[in-house]
């Protein structure tokens, strides 16, 4: 199939719209907000007025992408995709903000911040600075950005032998920006439970995935990133390596999201996405194998467990909780709420802020409700999102196993 | 940018007691009729037009949607072909807001015949229609969706009209000039005076009779034309051509496609607004009242479809309805689409020896203000006086500014309305007060009316949604009491299956389930109290006390 007729198979699926609804009460940001229309109204129905000229419904730019509707639709309408495709167009016509350039550019202030990390990370928690960046840039002063590492995950793993592991599994370790700048003790614990599990782990050069351009409706230059990335990723996915990744949403674009909304397709692209695993996904594939490691001690905590949109987005249930299910004396409470806000970086933005901080409020009262020890979610934006609402800490499903195999 | 002051007359109701006087009558309140009526009305003379339904629901109602170029005609009928796009000049001069300014490609298909487009080109040039050759890939990339197969690409200035649009405003225009529109009266008798023409007898909605006198009355009921000549003694052999449509969810393509050969079926693909509609047929029948569409037809729609745009025959299809033309021949044709696309004005004086009655018949859409021309200029010629014609430069209302209508233009209307008004019919993006509006301006407005007016009920749920919030919104606003508005509502939907069920499968057949479940399984529809309860004698005890 070539990327034209991807494209259209994507808005043709507005064809299975019968307008129920079920989608607009399913979306997280129609329910909050009389600023959003509704996914049913810039999806199936906006789009049968688009196609010829010049983008008019500027509205549709208060969609997060957060996707659920796609999930909810019973009729297989790609409604996210379609709205995701028609706020290119709009960006591309009417221009973008410079914040959202910025902001959809993780590898450019992890390289610009990582260096002066003490530095940027003062201005980043200051609230004059951050009352600058509101008025100069469009970023919430309250928004929560995270806090540069300092040391990035790739130099840590450079100065690191290979990680002994007697088993023949041969897994490339995507991952991802976040981790790199952010967030690498996840990137370290990552890989000593792949490892402990028979992994031979190799990291491939790698860089960002496009998903914050993409979301930002960037798609030109999204474009490029993922292409890039996918030239890395490919000769492992080609060499039979299992690409694994810690960052759920990054995940999805190389499974799904450069192909259908990007409409990225090449060989390379396919080699790659038929190899992808989320890191959960790929644990309970061993676990249901019998291969997984269940050597695990008694971790005595009680966390929350919510499932991120784009998680859900891979259709593959939540294999965190099966994990987690593993960990003796574990107590695990399974969150029932879809969208925490953030999307991303939707709910960084000025104007998108409190809206975002709305949609999260359930999940937020869920939390604090019940006083876990430990908050856990898959994606980085949304535990950043979760410790910003709840003030309780968020970690990855991963740490806790890595804490219950008791590896460091 | 949003349209939709174009139906900004209001329509008379009651019936004359006395007869109406005028100097110029028309009979037929389709595009060419309506535009004799704005014609004479510009040039000074007093004018009414009857119509036995409402504006614009014969032929021109049902038509492919096409401001034709010339270029189909511009091998096979010159003559039209020059006609069509010195039309077409003018329409964009006068009416823009009414047409989309798509572009119109003729490309060869692996079915026609190769040598077609040389032909094509000097049958364009002979004619004047502007005609560009582009490679294939330039055309592919402006309609990718088109078959690749394609081998030769040729761009004329064809576009796309609005039917309702284009009546409605040039109405409005001709009433403000002083002509009176009365849809909902059907003639059912010419009067003659001895030769003379004297007028018509119409009947009107409520089953009342009115008559109406005129010096001149002008026969311009399209296919229907030979049943009215017949009333007033009188010959015209009209040959109706019927021809079916269907139209797809949302547009395939952005430009007019047809194929690169002489006229032959489902050949055009016309981006009309929200869909697209491929047509279309061509086939005889003798009464342009009565014809019904075939399973056959339908697949040869679809199949001819898939020739142009491969996957077609696949996607959703919301509706289908059929036209019949009004094709002037005097001697009997053997094969419809040999008759001439050009119009004819009669004087049955000549003709008939019957003094006081022109008929207007033949011709296009794209050609109506040229027919009124000449019908008037025929009209004046009776009445002794020569008025000049002004319709070519007056823009109609709304397009005076010469902006074309855009495919966004509801869209961005909508938003500007977004956190204030309701949205009554989804697909179609009918806010509430476009409707009340429109309903305000009729005095007995029925459900399809509304539909032509302000296309509600056109979109992929063919009025599941919104019908059953229009007929409340009428009987919340006092225009139907219950009982009828429950009768509108049914009226409507037993319309809209019939244009409906032949095609039902897939996605449209699950949307047909959804909105069956709606009307008859939430509403009951089937068991709606049609007329009004009695008045139950102790009840009104009770208040009075
Ligand atoms: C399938 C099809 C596709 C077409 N596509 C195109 C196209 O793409 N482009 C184009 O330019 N042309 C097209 N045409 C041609 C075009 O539609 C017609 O030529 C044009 O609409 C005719 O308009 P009219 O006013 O003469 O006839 P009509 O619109 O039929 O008007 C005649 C009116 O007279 C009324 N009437 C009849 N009897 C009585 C009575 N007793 N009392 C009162 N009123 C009465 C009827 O109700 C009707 O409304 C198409 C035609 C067909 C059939």
């Amino acid at each position: 199939m070539t990327a034209e007729q991807e494209f259209d198979f994507i808005r043709d699926s507005l064809d299975h719209c019968v307008k129920c609804t079920i989608c607009e009460t399913a979306c997280p940001v129609a329910a909050v907000t009389p600023l959003f229309p509704g996914p049913k109204y810039v999806g199936p129905q906006a789009e049968r007025f688009r196609g010829a000229g010049q983008s008019v419904d500027a509205s549709l730019d208060y969609c997060s992408s957060c996707g659920i509707c796609t999930l909810a639709c019973p009729q297989g309408v790609h409604v996210a995709e379609i709205n995701s495709r028609a706020r290119a167009v709009m960006k591309q016509q009417h221009g973008m903000p410079l914040r959202d350039q910025l902001i959809a550019r993780p590898p450019l202030q992890g390289k610009l911040g990582t260096p002066v990390a003490p530095v940027a990370n003062f201005v980043l928690s200051n609230r004059l600075a951050r009352l600058v960046a509101e008025k100069t840039l469009g970023i919430h002063r309250n928004a929560p950005v995270p806090k540069f590492a300092g040391r990035t995950f790739r130099s840590w793993a450079r100065r690191q032998p290979a990680p002994a592991s007697a088993g023949t599994r041969r897994v490339a370790y995507f991952h991802g920006c976040s981790t790199n700048y952010f967030e690498p003790g996840l990137g370290r614990k990552a890989v000593a439970v792949l490892a402990h599990n028979g992994c031979q782990v190799v990291l491939p050069r790698q860089g960002c995935c496009g998903l914050p351009l993409q979301s930002n409706g960037i798609f030109d230059a999204a474009r490029g990133y993922v292409r890039r990335l996918v030239a890395g990723l490919a000769p492992y996915a080609k060499q039979g390596y299992t690409i694994v990744a810690t960052s759920t949403s990054c995940g999805l674009m190389l499974k799904r999201e450069a192909r259908e909304i990007l409409g990225v397709e090449d060989d390379d692209l396919r080699a790659v996405s038929s190899q992808t695993y989320d890191i959960c996904e790929f644990l309970a594939g061993l676990a249901e194998a019998g291969e997984l490691q269940t050597d695990f001690r008694p971790v005595p905590l009680t966390v929350t467990y919510h499932a991120p949109c784009q998680q859900q987005g891979h259709n593959i249930g939540k294999p965190a909780l099966d994990l987690l299910a593993l960990v003796p004396q574990l107590k695990v409470i399974e969150l029932d709420r879809t969208c925490c806000g953030i999307a991303g970086t939707y709910g960084l933005k000025r104007e998108k802020y409190d809206i975002a901080m709305q949609v999260g409020s359930g999940l937020f009262g869920d939390i604090r409700a019940a006083r876990p020890d430990l908050a856990v979610c898959d994606s980085e934006t949304c535990r950043w999102q979760i410790t910003h609402g709840t003030g309780r800490t968020s970690v990855h499903p991963v740490e806790i196993l890595h804490r219950a195999y008791g590896l460091g | 940018m949003e349209e939709g002051r174009h139906a900004n007359i209001r329509l008379d109701a009651v019936a004359a007691t006395a007869p109406i006087e005028c100097e110029v009558l028309v009979i037929g309140g389709g595009s060419t009729g309506v535009g004799v009526a704005r014609d004479a009305a510009m040039r000074g003379l007093s004018t009414v037009l009857v119509e036995r339904g409402d504006l614009a629901t014969g032929t021109t109602g049902r038509f492919h949607g096409l401001l034709h170029s010339g270029g189909r005609y511009a091998v096979k009928d010159p003559q039209a072909a020059r006609e069509c796009i010195a039309e077409n000049i003018v329409l964009r001069r006068i009416a823009a807001d009414c047409i989309e300014d798509t572009g119109g490609l003729f490309v060869t298909t692996p079915i026609d015949d190769p040598g077609y487009a040389d032909r094509f080109v000097a049958g364009c040039t002979d004619t004047g229609v502007p005609v560009e050759e582009i490679g294939v890939a330039e055309a592919l990339r402006r309609e990718p969706r088109l078959n690749r197969r394609i081998t030769r690409a040729l761009v004329v200035p064809d576009a796309t009209i609005d039917a309702w649009k284009t009546v409605w405003t040039c109405a409005r225009s001709a009433a403000e000039y002083g002509a009176r529109i009365l849809p909902y009266h059907e003639v059912t008798a010419v009067t003659r005076a001895g030769d003379q023409v004297t007028g018509v007898v119409a009947r009107n909605q409520g089953g009342e009779t009115v008559e109406i006198r005129a010096q001149v009355t002008v026969n311009a009921s399209g296919a229907w034309a030979g049943l009215l000549a017949a009333m007033a003694g009188c010959r015209v052999q009209i040959s109706p051509g019927k021809g079916i449509m269907l139209a797809t969810n949302h547009r395939l393509v952005q430009t007019v496609v047809n194929r690169c050969d002489m006229p032959a079926d489902g050949d055009i693909l016309v981006p009309v607004r929200t869909v697209s509609v491929i047509g279309t047929t061509d086939t005889l029948v003798s009464d342009p009242d009565d014809w019904a569409v075939t399973r056959a037809e339908i697949d040869q729609m679809l199949q001819a479809g898939e020739n142009l745009v491969p996957g077609f025959a696949g996607s959703r299809v919301l509706r289908l309805w059929g036209g019949v033309r009004p094709l002037f021949q005097d001697h009997a044709p053997q094969e419809s689409r040999d008759v001439t696309r050009a119009h004819a004005v009669l004087d049955h004086r000549a003709r008939d020896g019957v003094a006081g009655l022109l008929t207007i018949t033949g011709g296009k859409f794209c050609t109506f203000r040229l027919m009124a021309q000449d019908a008037v200029d025929a009209v004046c010629a009776v009445l002794g006086t020569t008025r000049p014609c002004r319709t070519a430069d007056e823009p109609l209302p709304d397009s005076e500014d010469r902006h074309y209508y855009v495919l966004g233009s509801r869209l961005a209307g909508r938003e500007r309305t977004l956190l204030d008004e309701q949205v009554i019919c989804e697909c179609e993006l009918v806010r509430r007060g476009r409707l009340t509006d429109e309903m305000a301006r009729r005095p007995a407005p029925s459900l399809d009316d509304l539909r032509r007016a302000v296309r509600l009920g056109m979109g992929p749920c063919q009025g599941g949604f919104c019908m059953y919030r229009a007929a409340g919104i009428l009987h919340q606003t006092k225009h139907l009491s219950a009982a009828e508005a429950d009768r509108a509502l049914l009226a409507f939907l037993e319309e809209r299956w019939k244009g409906y069920y032949p095609l039902l499968h897939g996605d449209q057949l699950r949307q047909a389930w959804l909105d069956d479940w709606i009307f008859q399984g939430v509403l009951d529809a089937g068991h709606l109290p049609l007329r009004a309860p009695a008045r139950r004698p102790d009840t009104e005890t009770a208040q009075s006390t």
